[in-house]
This record gives C-alpha cells, sequence and structure tokens, in this order.
C-alpha cells in the first residue's frame, strides 16, 4: 500500500481507533478465504492496477473510470465505526470520496431507483473463487437504494490508515456505508448499476432469513443464530478488556440516517 | 500387518497421566495468550471456537479407539476414559467461556440463545447428555452399573453428531472445515453398525473352515 494523502473531514467518530494490524489482518474477504486471516494471507497475487469501474445502467452519461480518475477525485479522510453482522466492531480511518459525487459524474436517469454493485471475479488471482468448495456464488454483489447511494456518509474507499487500501481491505476501491452492516460494504467494485428494480445481494440469496437487503445495524433486531444487541470490538486487548459493548440504532448514525426509513417496518425490512 | 509395539505394561499408567497434561495445553496456552492479550482478533471468540474443535477432536478420539482395535489391532482403551473426560472439559470450558467472557453472565440472554437458536440448543444438550457420563466415567460407576453402563454410554454416539452439528450450524457458510468434521463423526458412527459383522467375517477367515479351532 503507498501512501495516501487526503483531506480531514467532520466526519470522526470521538472513539480510539482500532490499530491497523487488526483492520488489516482480521478481514471477511470469502475471495480469499473463509478464515479472518485468510484474506490478508491468501491477497499477495492481487493486482489492484491497473483496475476500471464500468458505471451503467439508467444514467444519461455511462462511464469507465480509471484508478487515476477515481484517485482524483476529493478525497478525504473519515473515521467511521464498522459494524460487522457477526457482532464485532471497529473503528476505522477510511480514505475516500462520496459515492454521491460519482453518481453525479454520470446523470441519473429519474427511473433509477436502486444502485447495484459488482466484486470483480478472478479466480486466478483470489483461492476463494477456485477449487472445488466455493462458499458462495460469484461475483459477489450488493446492493443500495439511490437514497442510500447518495446519502453523504456513503463513500466510496481507497485507503485507510493514510495509505491506499490493501489488497485485503477490498482494494483498489470499495464501498462504505457506516450505518449497515459490514457486509454490505462491496469490496474490489469493477461494476456499478443503476437500475428500477431492487438489486440481488449475495448474503441474502445465500441465507435470505439471516442477511436481508437493508442490513441496517439494529440492535433490537436478532441475527436468528445471535444476538446483535451488543458488539465486541476488536483490538481491544485480550479477555477481561470489558470490550462488549451495546450495539447502537443505525450503528450510532441514527441522526443521519434514521429519516430514510422512516415509516418502515425495520424488523421486516432488516 | 506390521504391529505398532506395545508399550510397557510399566508405563500405562504414566502413559494415560501424559495424555491428560497434553490434552490440556492447547486451552492453557490459548487462555494465557487470550488473557495477556497476544490473541489477535477477536480474542474472547477465538479462545471459546478453539475449545469447541478440541472438545470435538477428543470425542472423535474417543471413538476412534474401537475401530483402532478391530482394523489396527491395537488396544488403546486405556486412553478412552481420558479422551472422554478432556472432551467433557473442553464443553463445559466452552460453555463457560460462551458464559462468562461472551455473554458477560447475562442470564436472560444465555437463556434465549439456548431456548431460540437450535445450533446453541443442541451444543447444549450435548453438555447436558456429557454430564452422566462424566459422573459415571469411574471404575465404581462402571462395575456398580455393569451392563447398565455400556448402554449409558452409547450417549456418546449422540452427543458426537450433536457436537459436529452444533459447529456446523454455527457458522455462516458450511465449507470444508465443518464437513470434514460431520464426515469423521459419520463414519465412526457407521463403523458401529458394521463392526460385528466385519469381526466375526475376519474370526470365520483366520479360522480354518473344518476342524474346530480350539
Amino acid at each position: 500500500a503507498a501512501d495516501l494523502t487526503a483531506s480531514p473531514s467532520s466526519f470522526r467518530v470521538d472513539e480510539p481507533l482500532t490499530p491497523e494490524k487488526d483492520v488489516t489482518n482480521y478481514n471477511n474477504f470469502y475471495e480469499f478465504g473463509m478464515g479472518k486471516g485468510d484474506p490478508a494471507a491468501n491477497s499477495g497475487d492481487f493486482k489492484p492496477s491497473p483496475w476500471t469501474i464500468k458505471v451503467d445502467g439508467m444514467v444519461a452519461k455511462p462511464k469507465e473510470f480509471g484508478l487515476d480518475e477515481l484517485m482524483a477525485m476529493p478525497l478525504e479522510e473519515r473515521t467511521y465505526r464498522m459494524r460487522c453482522v457477526e457482532a464485532w466492531s471497529m473503528v476505522v480511518p477510511w480514505i475516500g470520496f462520496p459515492l454521491a459525487s460519482l453518481i453525479d459524474k454520470v446523470e441519473p436517469l429519474g427511473s433509477a431507483k436502486y444502485v447495484a454493485f459488482e466484486t470483480v471475479v478472478r479466480p486466478e488471482q483470489m483461492p476463494g473463487q477456485s477449487g472445488y468448495f466455493q462458499p458462495l456464488p460469484w461475483p459477489y454483489v450488493e446492493g443500495l437504494r439511490l437514497d442510500e447511494a447518495r446519502h453523504p456518509l456513503t463513500i466510496l474507499s481507497v485507503g485507510l490508515y493514510g495509505k491506499t487500501l490493501p489488497n485485503q481491505n477490498g482494494a483498489p476501491v470499495r464501498l462504505v456505508v457506516p450505518w449497515k452492516y459490514g457486509f454490505k460494504g462491496i469490496k474490489s467494485i469493477v461494476k456499478i448499476t443503476l437500475t428500477d428494480k431492487q438489486p440481488p445481494t449475495t448474503w441474502n440469496l445465500s441465507a435470505p432469513n439471516e442477511y436481508g437487503f437493508y442490513a441496517n445495524v439494529n440492535p433490537a433486531v436478532d441475527h436468528p443464530r445471535w444476538s446483535q444487541a451488543t458488539e465486541n470490538r476488536i483490538g481491544e486487548g485480550g479477555f477481561f478488556g470489558g470490550s462488549r459493548r451495546n450495539t447502537l440504532p443505525f450503528n450510532g448514525y441514527a441522526e443521519e440516517v434514521a429519516s430514510l426509513y422512516a415509516g418502515m417496518d425495520l424488523a421486516a425490512n432488516f | 500387518m506390521a504391529s505398532i509395539p506395545a508399550l510397557p505394561r510399566k508405563y500405562h499408567g504414566a502413559s494415560v497421566w501424559a495424555l491428560y497434561t497434553l490434552g490440556f495445553i492447547p486451552a492453557v496456552s490459548a487462555f494465557y495468550l487470550g488473557a495477556t492479550g497476544q490473541l489477535p482478533g477477536n480474542a474472547i471468540k477465538e479462545f471459546e471456537h478453539l475449545l469447541g474443535i478440541w472438545a470435538l477432536r477428543f470425542l472423535i478420539a474417543t471413538l476412534c479407539i474401537t475401530p483402532i482395535r478391530d482394523l489396527l489391532g491395537v488396544n488403546w482403551i486405556r486412553y478412552r476414559r481420558a479422551l472422554g473426560l478432556l472432551a467433557f472439559w473442553y464443553v463445559v470450558m466452552h460453555f463457560a467461556t460462551y458464559m462468562i467472557l461472551d455473554k458477560y453472565l447475562d442470564f436472560a440472554s444465555i437463556v434465549t440463545d439456548i431456548a431460540r437458536r437450535p445450533f446453541i440448543t443442541i451444543g447444549m444438550a450435548g453438555l447436558v447428555m456429557l454430564i452422566p457420563l462424566a459422573l459415571t466415567s469411574n471404575n465404581w460407576s462402571i462395575r456398580k452399573l455393569g451392563p447398565r453402563w455400556i448402554r449409558l454410554h452409547k450417549l456418546v454416539y449422540v452427543i458426537a453428531a450433536a457436537g459436529a452439528l452444533h459447529f456446523a450450524m454455527s457458522v455462516k457458510v458450511v465449507g470444508p472445515e465443518q464437513m470434514i468434521y460431520i464426515a469423521l463423526v459419520a463414519a465412526l458412527l457407521v463403523w458401529r453398525l458394521l463392526r460385528s459383522r466385519f469381526n466375526q467375517r475376519r474370526r470365520e477367515r483366520a479360522r480354518p473352515n473344518f476342524g474346530a479351532a480350539r
């Protein structure tokens, strides 16, 4: 990962950062294996450059963005809480830019209601995408409602801890939606499509009763196999660090985003 | 078949105690690393998971004693009690870690978990079934219960199946690791159905067809 400069932003959580070694060694990125250490161990052959993201669908000006163009966007450093659906969390200093600024460049049509995302498929560089056993169908796909995608908190990240993204964190560009469970933060994106239909999402296809389309962090709605009321903060040392804390509605971003879901039953739309 | 050299009788007792000592090393070393903040990532989950996996491994080892005797002619039955008790203590430590370190003794939430989450219900059932086996693992109980002891301890088949199922149901995607444990337990249980026929056929083959052997 190369050094990367970004302007500071007002989006920063007033909580201690998760150590960089935990942010880059405790990952879910099944394209590189199912263990938490697999992405760091198995992503050495992955080539995040050159890279393009194709943005198409219901837009006036579909376009392929090269990596240089993405890196030339006005980059900000934003410290966000990251809450995994598995009931652990981190605080990560991301570098990136609002997804809205990319969407604006392609001029969405009035008919566009959702945004679909797709991860790269490269079995020769991603060991989890080859072999007899593959945990998920590829490509990994995710989606947001257009208003969620355009929300100022939603960013495309190209770096963390002052450097370009390590492969295991989704190099060269990934989504970060801090009020949703981490699996919504699709990594190594190659395609973004604006559409009028709710797009399929990988974990929802895999286990629809466990992972919904919205996946908003919600302590009141349990995962069928575990409670979401509390979370374990990664990297706070040992058994007795008192690192279990209460999970906050919308991961602490309720003030900014709760209005997006006004009138919706969040237990049904989990 | 080249047989494994037999351990001299005088070392039998010591070898069982060595097994107990070795058996607790994974738990003790992981506890030390976790308590001193040296387990990477999610220390409590790592520890909980390690204890569960070793419990399953010891259960499987317990079930291996009989097929090893049937197929290799090596009698390691003197280790079976230790392996079974190691499995029991690892399950107890696994549950204690879940209760104390993971759940902070939040009993309401623990009861909800056990009642509502099938993989935890199954795991808990495994622990409950292990208790009578551990309590009757002493020589006195074996003598006292006689044939009933053997019937009671067949519960270990159900417990091993529960353990493998509990593991598979706990993960987001059932992968090769879970499948291997399920396959091992399944093979060891199927062996119980086949072994009497296998042993009988082997005895017949070892014996001349006519004329009474001895």
